[in-house]
């Protein structure tokens, strides 16, 4: 029976909690996602389901339910905590790319690590040009992020998402802002990791044809799973 | 990417390259506020120093004086007072009591730095039909020219005092025809006489000074005089010249002596130096305000515009304290590149208006004083105004919610 990875138990999510404008925006979720599966979360705009991403992230945190990620309760942690758990375990590939755009690629794909050890090192490098040669940008890496196209741009945020080695990649809508052939590269690629590495991927989307290509779909509508 | 330089230090000097206009501008800013910090400190530090000179080695720094002659009511016995009035006597002119022993006691004390006795008296000096009331001055050369540098103001002659020699003010010269190798004639109230040499002429710096300054050997001054083996003062110089008065007080107590210090006897002279140094103050306070809210100013602007990097950066495992640093580090960046600029130009507008300004006479107003202790205290003042400056945007980015800072 394959490991689970995240598991989310009647979670809600609200916001102006206590106030007349209190707005529930997430309710009752429960999900399982194991070790090594790839699954797609559909919706349409304003179900929740970038608010469900960032709870699973340890970006937010749930107004009520359990959120377990490799069974560790997270209610329970503190801050710091949060930060050590999400750096190691949890990676994230944005819609609009988000490089930092002071930094190189090679810098960007770099920077999960630096941010754990705080130095740089020839190690930390080397992982750095394995992982962009693995997204087949080893040429762009000494390039600033602004000076690539959004496909390399998105493909260097699937490298810097796969830096720690992490359990879980969760990508909001990373190929929404991507022509097609450049949209389908970026899955097939995100789509490989999972295939070689075994790292479980959460990927929401509004491309029904990517959405098929994955192991499950699950719909979120009006803040609930659609069974 | 340096391997031995931390991340966060990577990361402010990154975001400052990135917005570099913004960082030249804030660098100037902070240039131009230290630059007048350093200009001012310095040519208000040289004009101090060069008042201070001027007043200091012209005069004593504390003088010990025979206390006031005061005459006690008149009794007939114990209780019992003939007449309550009492007339305040007229001032004699006499000697310091146990004058060697103060003396010593003066030497002995770590804060002094000379002591020398002095006679002082009014007499005449004639030459031929003219003759001038001046003020003579009884000294000791070797222990008074360490207190007054008389030698420095010497303009013709030098600064010899054998007991046939007398040093006179260039105005008295000029006034009775005199000069160096000329004889004058000295005469005391008593009527006592001496012929003595012109040696060498002082100009003070001040006419009426020039016009009544006269010096001659302590025991020649004794002699005319009428006070062999007296002494009227005690001239002494101490370590720290602010600390004066304190000094003069104490010795005061402890002596029967009235001691005036020179912040006592030049109470409005040392009120403009005090005046000036809380103008110095006050100046570099509001520079350093300005240039404090000029840094959080941009830093703010920086927090606003990284508010994605920063919610990436959280994102990808970047906690809170490190990015509080990046903030810090830029302030403290900000401050002590701005303090290197700011210094140069300092320096440089100092050297410039130290060779502009000049007194009628052509001499220099001020001493030109650059002292690495300014620079080095003005780079820290500089950076720690930079770090303190930065630590509101640098709480603000820390606190930064990923989730809405990558919203935008």
């Amino acid at each position: 029976m394959a490991s689970v990875i995240l598991k989310l138990e009647r979670v809600c999510k609200a916001y102006n909690v206590g106030l007349p404008t209190e707005t529930e925006v997430l309710h009752d979720i429960d999900l399982e996602l194991n070790h090594g599966e790839f699954l797609a979360l559909i919706g349409p705009s304003g179900s929740g389901k970038s608010t469900l991403l960032n709870i699973v992230g340890l970006l937010d945190r749930p107004t009520s339910g359990r959120l377990l990620i490799k069974g560790q309760d997270t209610a329970v942690l503190g801050d710091t905590e949060v930060t050590h758990l999400r750096g190691h375990t949890i990676g994230f590939v944005f819609q609009h790319h988000l490089l930092i755009s002071a930094f190189t690629a090679r810098e960007n794909v770099m920077m999960p690590m630096l941010a754990d050890r705080g130095y740089p090192s020839a190690e930390i490098e080397a992982r750095a040009d394995r992982l962009l040669a693995q997204v087949g940008l080893e040429k762009f890496a000494g390039n600033l992020a602004n000076n690539m196209s959004g496909g390399q741009q998105q493909r260097v945020a699937v490298a810097r998402a796969l830096a720690m080695s992490p359990d879980l990649v969760l990508a909001d809508e990373p190929t929404g802002n991507l022509d097609t052939r450049s949209a389908d590269a970026v899955f097939e690629l995100m789509r490989q990791v999972n295939r070689d590495s075994g790292t479980s991927f959460l990927l929401v989307t509004h491309n029904m044809d990517l959405a098929r290509r994955c192991d499950r779909i699950i719909e979120v509508v009006d803040g609930r799973i659609r069974a | 990417m340096n391997h031995w330089l931390p991340i966060e230090w990577t990361m402010a000097v990154r975001f400052l390259r990135e917005g570099r206009l913004q960082t030249i501008f804030i660098i100037g800013g902070i240039s131009i506020g230290v630059g007048v910090i350093v200009f001012m400190s310095a040519m208000l530090a040289g004009l101090q120093a060069n008042f201070i000179k001027r007043v200091l080695t012209s005069q004593p720094q504390i003088q010990l004086l025979a206390p006031d002659q005061i005459a006690r009511p008149l009794r007939n016995g114990p209780g019992e007072i003939e007449d309550p009035a009492v007339q305040r006597p007229s001032q004699r002119v006499i000697s310091i009591d146990q004058w060697p022993k103060i003396r010593n006691q003066m030497q002995a004390m770590p804060e002094v730095v000379a002591v020398s006795p002095t006679i002082l008296g009014s007499v005449l000096a004639i030459r031929g039909d003219a003759s001038r009331s001046v003020n003579l001055s009884g000294i000791e050369p070797d222990s008074y020219f360490k207190i007054v540098k008389v030698p420095d103001y010497i303009v013709a002659g030098e600064p010899r005092l054998t007991s046939e020699d007398v040093i006179v003010g260039i105005e008295l010269a000029r006034e009775l025809g005199a000069s160096v190798g000329d004889k004058l004639n000295i005469r005391a109230a008593s009527g006592a006489t001496r012929v003595l040499t012109i040696s060498g002429l002082v100009d003070l710096g001040n006419k009426s000074a020039n016009q009544r300054i006269c010096y001659a050997a302590l025991r020649t001054a004794q002699s005319l005089l009428g006070m062999i083996g007296g002494i009227t003062t005690i001239d002494i110089t101490v370590n720290d010249i602010y600390a004066a008065e304190n000094i003069a007080q104490r010795i005061q107590a402890a002596n029967v002596v009235e001691a005036d210090s020179w912040i006592k006897t030049n109470a409005q002279f040392f009120s403009a130096v005090q005046a000036q140094q809380n103008t110095n103050t006050l100046i570099r306070l509001f520079v350093g305000l300005s240039v404090a809210f000029g840094i959080a100013a941009v830093l703010v602007v920086s927090v606003i515009q990284r508010s994605k990097d920063i919610g990436i950066l959280r994102a990808m495992g970047t906690s809170r304290g490190q990015v509080l640093r990046v903030f810090l580090i830029q302030g403290g960046l900000l401050g002590f590149v701005g303090s290197l600029f700011g210094a140069a130009m300092g320096a440089f507008a100092l050297v410039y208006w130290h060779s502009v300004a000049r007194q009628a006479d052509g001499t220099e107003l001020f001493p030109l004083i650059l002292e690495r202790s300014l620079f080095a205290y003005t780079a820290l003042l500089a950076t720690v105004t930079g770090l303190l400056a930065a630590m509101a945007p640098a709480v603000r980015a820390a606190k930064l919610d990923p989730v809405v800072a990558i919203r935008g």
